[in-house]
């Protein structure tokens, strides 16, 4: 016991001695996080770099008709907009799911549970949200699917319906952690200012926290957005592989269709393609959309999260 | 209105009407809590009832047979262990000390404010671009190639945010006035760092590190295609190569990839089989998750002040 | 009686904001200097002048120069060399969250003393001389912080003893302990004055009268008036003297 403390000792003397060295490190590592997202960018705009100048960029956006492998003799087509609308579409219809369910998880732990039925929801949220993308994917395609099958009486199972529902699922654990955090950096004289006018504590949910917690909230909504847009796993096994852009968008029944979102697309496709043909770069151009839109999401949610702190002081 | 037998008390319509609406309005609340929950606990526990067929001793320690269609899942499993420790390796120096950084040295300014949202743009980034992120860096650029090493530089530029943000609210959570109490003694910065805040953050790192250790052991698409691989030619009769199958630079099965493989690539494959390999990877993810609440909550009984 | 410390035209904004403004004072060798004044005034931010703790807060700027015994401390290459020839006891007690035997050790290992038998009658002085040791000589092996604030603050004040300093800074020492606690620590500080220079920042106007040799008032950034103690509680000068030190004001 005695020879592991001097050890320490001559060990923390050591480090002591070499402390400017030490500091550049730190500080190396602090700067790191900006390294490696310069860095990402960089990468990623450098393999699809030699193919941008050649991108038909109002096909790519607006027509549907992605054909990486045509047939013999034809050109390849990289329209997009049927895989844009594919994560457009599960993104809509999980956050349908998610928001309310997130949200009213959120508030019910934060201002009407008790402390023993608060701690195991929480810990039970933590458990949800670290179950992995392709868990989802696989409960997607082999539990949720048929069962909606069964359910509707539908011939397919794996559609949007399926890839929203175990989307939403994923994203929840983020909304609820989140506006949890939101709400409760509300100050507690907010609401005993509002039970003293004789609020009931649903009154004070909707009327007081919802106002002074909507920049965390809507952080959070941000946050699961993000998240829906950026998943990957669960979205490809549990929404097959097709694109659509339907004429009617508020047709109940698209639920039912079949769709591809970007991320899948980038999953599936990538093992067909050898390292620098046109397939290949056009991959990684959808590499570069998502990221802007993922990178985008999260500053401005991080601007909105920072206006909260700052108004509560 | 005869005062002598009213309750003063007893509530109007309207108080009545309000404590009716708030008392569905919690209703409905824990309602969507346990919609949540309950249908997730069911899902799961029918994942097991599937997997009961091949779930042993003997699935977890012997290797995958041909097309995965009998046999364990030894060689995904020891793989995911590698993934896991090359990749802790790699991030938790960097995202402790870019932690440290940030909360006991970064001055209050613009640069600061850039660096922490690198950090949430990082952790906002989608699995994919990671591994495409990989594939351009580390398999093509660093000559690394399709390999276990590649994949987990990859899973470590992925996991920097958990460790990063774990590290800083662990920190944070020690008291100014002890450091202000070090100083004043002629301790430096990182004199007082080393023998008070980082000693006292300990259990606040751990429990990042079990959570990137759980990212890690799940995580498919940043390993798609910088080096996890459906089938490795090694042969494990050797007790060395079983406990050790890969070197860095070998191509590897993993637990999470596995599960991608034989769920929907490989016809004929027995319905135990797919869920077999998807009940034991939840069940190690619960497991390293139970370890990080039990941690918390055991500190918690520990408080030093 | 030489000059220990000196404060030349001593400045300190922070930011825009001004906290101390053109202080000059000397503070002889081996007394008790006794600074008081209302709250705001600048008496914490002149102490951390001293020991330029100062630094530590950002956006500080300090005009004018603060010396020791002649030299100015601005231009001292090592601070926390500087540092460890200055106790500083704070208002609030804090305990490390180490044994108590490691807490008074703290300053020394830093500095590099780890002999063991150096140690053990460093802390055994330190905490007799703070009137601690009687009551924790057979725990010293227990956590500081969960002593009792009074015995917390006189942790604090072996802590600040341990490297023998030459000057002893106490900023409001007694508003968290308790009468008989405050009472034995200025008993300490008496005794310990043949040994060093104590400053002593006090909103307790008696304890100013009771042990200090001279005393500053200080009001609103600017020293209003110092002097000997006797004279400045009897004959003060400045009316707005005379009106706080007999409890008028403030």
């Amino acid at each position: 016991m005695a020879s592991q403390k001097k050890f320490i000792r001559v060990l923390g003397a050591k480090l002591d001695s070499v402390e400017p060295l030490i500091r550049s490190v730190i500080f190396l590592s602090g700067w790191s996080s900006i390294i490696f997202v310069a860095a990402i960018f960089f990468f990623i705009i450098k393999e699809a770099a030699p193919i941008m100048p050649h991108v038909d960029w109002g096909k790519f956006f607006f027509e549907n008709r992605w054909i990486p492998n045509p047939a013999e003799g034809n050109e390849a087509q990289y329209g997009a907009a049927g895989i844009l609308y594919g994560t457009f579409a599960i993104t809509v219809v999980s956050m349908f799911i998610a928001m309310p369910l997130g949200l009213g998880a959120a508030i019910y732990i934060s201002e009407f549970a008790g402390p023993k039925v608060k701690e195991t929801l929480k810990i039970l949220i933590e458990f949800l949200a670290a179950v992995p993308s392709i868990i989802w994917g696989f409960i997607g395609l082999m539990v949720m699917g048929p069962l909606l099958q069964k359910v509707l009486g539908i011939e397919v199972g794996i559609n949007l319906l399926n890839a929203s529902i175990v989307v939403a699922l994923m994203a929840v654990p983020l909304i609820v952690s989140i506006s949890e955090d939101a709400l409760r950096a509300v100050p507690d004289s907010y609401r005993e200012a509002a039970l003293a006018l004789g609020a009931s504590r649903w009154e004070i949910v909707y009327r007081v926290l919802f106002p002074a917690a909507k920049n965390g909230l809507l952080a959070a909504c941000m946050l699961g957005v993000g998240r829906a847009v950026g998943e990957t796993m669960a979205v490809w096994m549990a929404s097959g592989s097709t694109e659509n852009i339907p004429e009617n968008f508020f047709n109940p029944a698209l639920l039912l269709e079949r769709v591809k979102a970007l991320t899948a697309t980038i999953a599936s496709e990538m093992p067909d393609t050898a390292h620098g043909d046109d397939h290949y770069r056009m991959l990684f151009v959808i590499g570069i959309v998502l990221l802007l839109i993922s990178v985008v999401i999260n500053v401005i949610s991080d601007i909105v999260i920072k206006g909260i702190r700052n108004k509560h002081k | 209105m005869s005062a002598s037998t009213e309750n003063p008390f007893a509530g109007s319509p309207f108080e009545i009407k309000k404590v009716r609406r708030e008392n569905s309005a919690k209703t409905i609340m824990l309602g969507a809590a346990i919609l949540l929950i309950v249908p997730v606990l069911v899902i799961v526990g029918y994942l097991f009832y599937k997997a009961s067929p091949v779930l042993s001793w003997d699935y977890i320690w012997s290797d995958p047979g041909p097309l995965g269609k009998s046999g364990g899942i030894w060689l995904p499993l020891i793989g995911t262990f590698y993934l896991v420790i090359v990749s802790l390796l790699l991030v938790a120096p960097i995202g402790i000390l870019a932690g440290v950084y940030l909360n006991e040295y970064a001055p209050n300014n613009w640069f600061t404010r850039v660096i922490n949202m690198a950090v949430t743009s990082l952790a906002g980034v989608p699995s994919i671009v990671h591994a495409l992120f990989g594939v351009g860096a580390f398999v093509l650029t660093l000559k690394m190639g399709e390999s276990l090493i590649a994949a987990a530089c990859t899973i470590a530029v992925m996991t920097i945010p958990v460790i990063v943000t774990a590290t800083r609210e662990a920190l944070a959570s020690v008291p100014m006035s002890f450091r202000e109490a070090c100083w004043n003694m002629g301790a430096t910065k990182w004199q007082t760092i080393r023998t008070i805040v980082l000693p006292n953050s300990i259990s606040g790192i751990l429990t990042g590190v079990i959570l990137e250790i759980s990212r890690a052991a799940g995580e498919t698409a940043p390993i798609l295609f910088t080096g996890a691989t459906a089938a490795v030619a090694i042969n494990t009769t050797d007790i060395g190569y079983k406990l050790m199958p890969y070197d860095l630079n070998d191509r590897f099965m993993a637990l999470s990839y596995h599960l991608h493989v034989v769920a929907e690539k490989i016809s004929g494959m027995p319905e135990e089989m797919k869920y077999g390999t998807a009940a034991v990877l939840i069940a190690l993810i619960v497991v390293i998750n139970s370890f990080s609440i039990s941690l918390r909550l055991y500190l918690r009984t520990r408080k030093k002040w | 009686m030489s000059t220990h410390i000196e404060f030349l035209d001593t400045s300190v904004f922070y930011g825009s904001h001004k906290a101390l403004d053109e202080i000059s004072l000397k503070i002889e060798r081996n007394e008790i200097y006794g600074i008081v004044g209302p709250a705001n005034s600048g008496k914490t931010t002149l102490l951390k002048c001293i020991n330029r703790t100062i630094d530590l807060v950002t956006g500080t700027k300090v005009d004018g120069i603060v010396s020791i015994d002649g030299e100015n401390v601005a231009q001292m290459n090592n601070v926390h060399a500087l540092r460890r020839r200055i106790g500083m006891v704070f208002p609030l007690p804090v305990g490390l969250p180490l044994s108590i035997y490691e807490n008074v050790a703290y300053g020394p290992r830093r500095a590099g003393i780890h002999d063991k038998d150096t140690l053990d009658e460093l802390v055994e002085r330190c905490l007799k001389q703070s009137v601690l040791w009687d009551e924790v000589k057979d725990r010293l092996d227990s956590l500081g912080t969960k002593l009792s604030g009074g015995q917390q603050q006189r942790l604090t004040l072996a802590r600040a003893l341990s490297l023998e300093p030459e000057i002893l800074c106490l900023d409001e020492f007694s508003i968290a302990i308790d009468p008989v606690t405050t009472m034995k620590i200025e008993d300490v500080l008496v005794q310990l004055k043949d040994n060093m220079t104590i400053i002593l920042v006090t909103n307790l106007i008696q304890q100013a009268q009771r042990i200090s040799d001279h005393v500053m008032f200080l009001n609103d950034t600017q020293i209003v008036e110092a002097g000997e103690t006797a004279q400045m509680f009897e004959h003060p000068k400045n009316p707005l003297t005379a009106r706080y030190l007999s409890g008028e004001m403030g």
